[in-house]
């Protein structure tokens, strides 16, 4: 009878999604038909707005940074292609990708692509540097408006002296890797 | 010129048998409607015609079932060890787990930059998959059951089951709708004009009587024309008069579902047109609460009159749906208080749809009422499970939004349906800021909170 959900999405760009992704063909359809449940406007792009639409997401503390965090810089609408590709950053890994080809390039679920998107959480500039300024604002944005200010502050100001190896007062990607270490 | 005369006359014979066979015709059909449907419907008893059709589709789905690959519920696609966490903590757990690697701080909130993982992947399986927006669509199939408005994701298997899905086309379409159709209509015509000539009598019990026969013959013949099998459980849990049922709400057609067993006073807005004319009738016969528009907005008013309605012990037990809105049938979602702030006698009745014949959630967004019915019309059946649970009242030191979770996780509970404090208003509207705050709290008490605990400590 053929499936409804992807009658919307040809078979070639599937198979270019699992090249790119590593999502295999069932995972694809069903978070295309997400995709689409969603994409209330039907215009096959997926605003702020409609991830807004998620209850769950929405009372999160860090959701805005979330769906940010799918957003090319500077853009308001993101396509299937893009978001299948911020989510294959957490698709598990596989067994059979364990040992794979040490000089194949850098699956995207890989470890440090998982902490650049932690880190990319912080940094709200996108610069490459938590500063204490971004630390502050995502601090503020997990407490709301229990915690005071100084106390705010004394909290970002031990962190980053912690982080900071280089005396910039900012912390690097390297430095919170360092930091994160799990 | 007498041959074509003659020619004529045999032809407009000819026309005329025609006619008479087509007249002859319906008559049988309407005799056969009447007799088979209709009698055992006023009268309350089965022919069994009803349950044959009902063997027979269960034993042909049982076979395509068979030839159909069963789509495995996936696991879940984002998992937690994408994030090196351990299974679905709650905040707590989880954010100890990952502060687990460094040692406490002397001074200070409990902060560490690993703490944003809880929040990330939370965020990420929500948009994967979260609780709330499915229960606003239509449940997917484990199997196909070859209605093709449930056919998501199945594959052409072979020749045989396409010529079953055909048949069943057919059927569905061109034998079962017009029949349903018909007895549709006649149900609600007799429910107007029955209960209309019923309202013409003076209040003596033979009205009450009859008003309540008039009532549930017209809803069997409803719930004949949309082919419903309907089970009921408990029957000695049968809400009483002075009280208040509630029950979970998945599609209009769950008054027709309950109305097949008894009588309730309905609740609602006062429509015009076609549904206007059908509850002013029903009102004229026994009392039902209709509201104008404006009123409903006004919680006190609405409240009173149905305080009154159940205070009189002599009226029918009102019918109420906490939830305000059509959820699909997999999970019950928050009770609104309202219902259970008139005080009185709550019997909570639980109803499951059985997906396999006919999908019966009303998705608004989608469909209008007419289009809803239609399709109601052409799938297989409609079969479900009515639990009447025992008699619930408010207890003391309980608040209404208590008791309402409390008769909420009981139907949950024994509709085997999941139990979500989710509001179903989240449909339309957006959710209310104040959880994300609540979030924000439990948050800060785990970065401060600490400090409580270490200022008791003797180190």
């Amino acid at each position: 009878m053929g499936s409804r959900a992807s009658t919307l999405l040809r078979e070639e760009e599937i198979e270019e999604i699992k090249k790119e992704t590593g999502f295999s063909h069932s995972q694809i359809t069903r978070l295309y038909s997400r995709f689409t449940s969603l994409d209330k406007g039907e215009n096959g792009t997926l605003s702020r707005e409609d991830f807004q639409r998620i209850p769950e997401l929405a009372i999160n503390p860090l959701g805005d940074r979330i769906i940010n965090a799918f957003f090319p810089e500077g853009e308001d609408q993101v396509n299937f292609r893009g978001f299948m590709r911020t989510l294959a950053h957490f698709r598990p890994i596989e067994d059979n990708e364990k040992n794979k080809d040490p000089t194949a390039s850098e699956p995207l679920n890989s470890r440090s692509n998982k902490l650049l998107f932690a880190f990319r959480l912080y940094d709200l500039d996108r610069d490459d540097k938590i500063s204490r300024d971004e630390l502050l604002q995502v601090l503020r944005m997990m407490v709301g408006v229990n915690i005071s200010d100084e106390q705010l502050g004394s909290i970002a100001d031990r962190t980053i002296q912690e982080a900071d190896q280089n005396g910039d007062n900012s912390i690097s990607f390297n430095e919170f890797i360092k930091k994160v270490c799990l | 010129n007498i041959l074509n005369s003659c020619g004529d006359r045999v032809r407009s014979v000819a026309m005329e048998d025609f006619w008479a066979m087509v007249l002859a015709g319906l008559k049988v059909w309407v005799c056969l409607i009447v007799s088979l449907l209709m009698v055992p419907a006023m009268f309350g008893f089965s022919l069994g015609i009803s349950e044959t059709y009902m063997k027979i589709l269960v034993k042909i789905l049982e076979w395509a079932t068979l030839r159909i690959q069963t789509v495995n519920k996936e696991q879940r696609i984002i998992q937690s060890s994408s994030f090196n966490s351990e299974e679905d903590g709650s905040m707590e757990e989880e954010l100890r787990g990952l502060r687990r690697s460094r040692p406490k701080p002397p001074v200070g909130g409990d902060f560490t930059l690993s703490d944003c993982f809880y929040f990330y992947r939370r965020g990420i399986e929500d948009i994967v998959e979260d609780e709330v927006t499915q229960r606003f669509s239509s449940e997917e199939l484990v199997s196909w059951n070859l209605l093709t408005r449930t056919n998501i994701d199945f594959q052409y298997i072979s020749l045989k089951l396409t010529m079953v899905w055909g048949l069943g086309v057919f059927i569905r379409y061109c034998i079962l709708t017009p029949l349903r159709i018909m007895l549709a209509s006649i149900g609600l015509t007799w429910l107007v004009i029955g209960t209309t000539a019923v309202g013409f009598l003076p209040n003596w019990r033979l009205k009450s009587w009859l008003s309540e026969w008039v009532h549930v013959m017209c809803y069997r013949i409803c719930a004949r024309g949309l082919s419903c099998t309907i089970h009921y459980h408990n029957k000695e849990n049968r809400p009483r008069k002075g009280g208040i049922c509630v029950a979970n709400h998945t599609s209009p057609i769950d008054i027709v579902i309950l109305c097949n067993d008894g009588c309730y006073a309905m609740v609602g807005q006062s429509h015009g047109g076609l549904m206007g004319v059908l509850q002013r009738a029903m009102a004229r016969s026994c009392p039902h609460i209709w509201f104008e528009r404006a009123d409903m907005k006004d919680r006190h008013l609405v409240t009173k009159r149905l305080r009154d309605h159940v205070n009189d012990k002599t009226k029918l037990p009102i019918l109420l749906f906490p939830e305000g809105t059509c959820i699909n049938n997999t999970s019950v979602m928050m009770f609104k208080k309202g219902s259970f702030e008139i005080g009185g006698t709550i019997y909570p009745v639980a109803i499951k749809y059985d997906p396999q014949f006919g999908d019966a959630f009303w998705n608004s967004a989608k469909y209008n009422m007419v289009s809803y019915l239609l399709r109601m019309m052409t799938s297989w059946a409609i079969v479900c499970n009515v639990w009447y649970l025992p008699a619930m009242h408010q207890q003391e030191g309980e608040d209404a939004v208590q008791f309402a979770n409390r008769v909420k996780s009981v139907i949950a509970h024994q509709g085997g349906l999941v139990d979500l404090s989710w509001d179903g208003g989240l449909k339309r509207a957006k959710v209310k800021d104040t959880y994300r705050e609540e979030q924000q709290k439990k948050y800060s008490s785990m970065v401060v909170g600490s400090e409580e605990d270490r200022s008791g400590n003797s180190d």
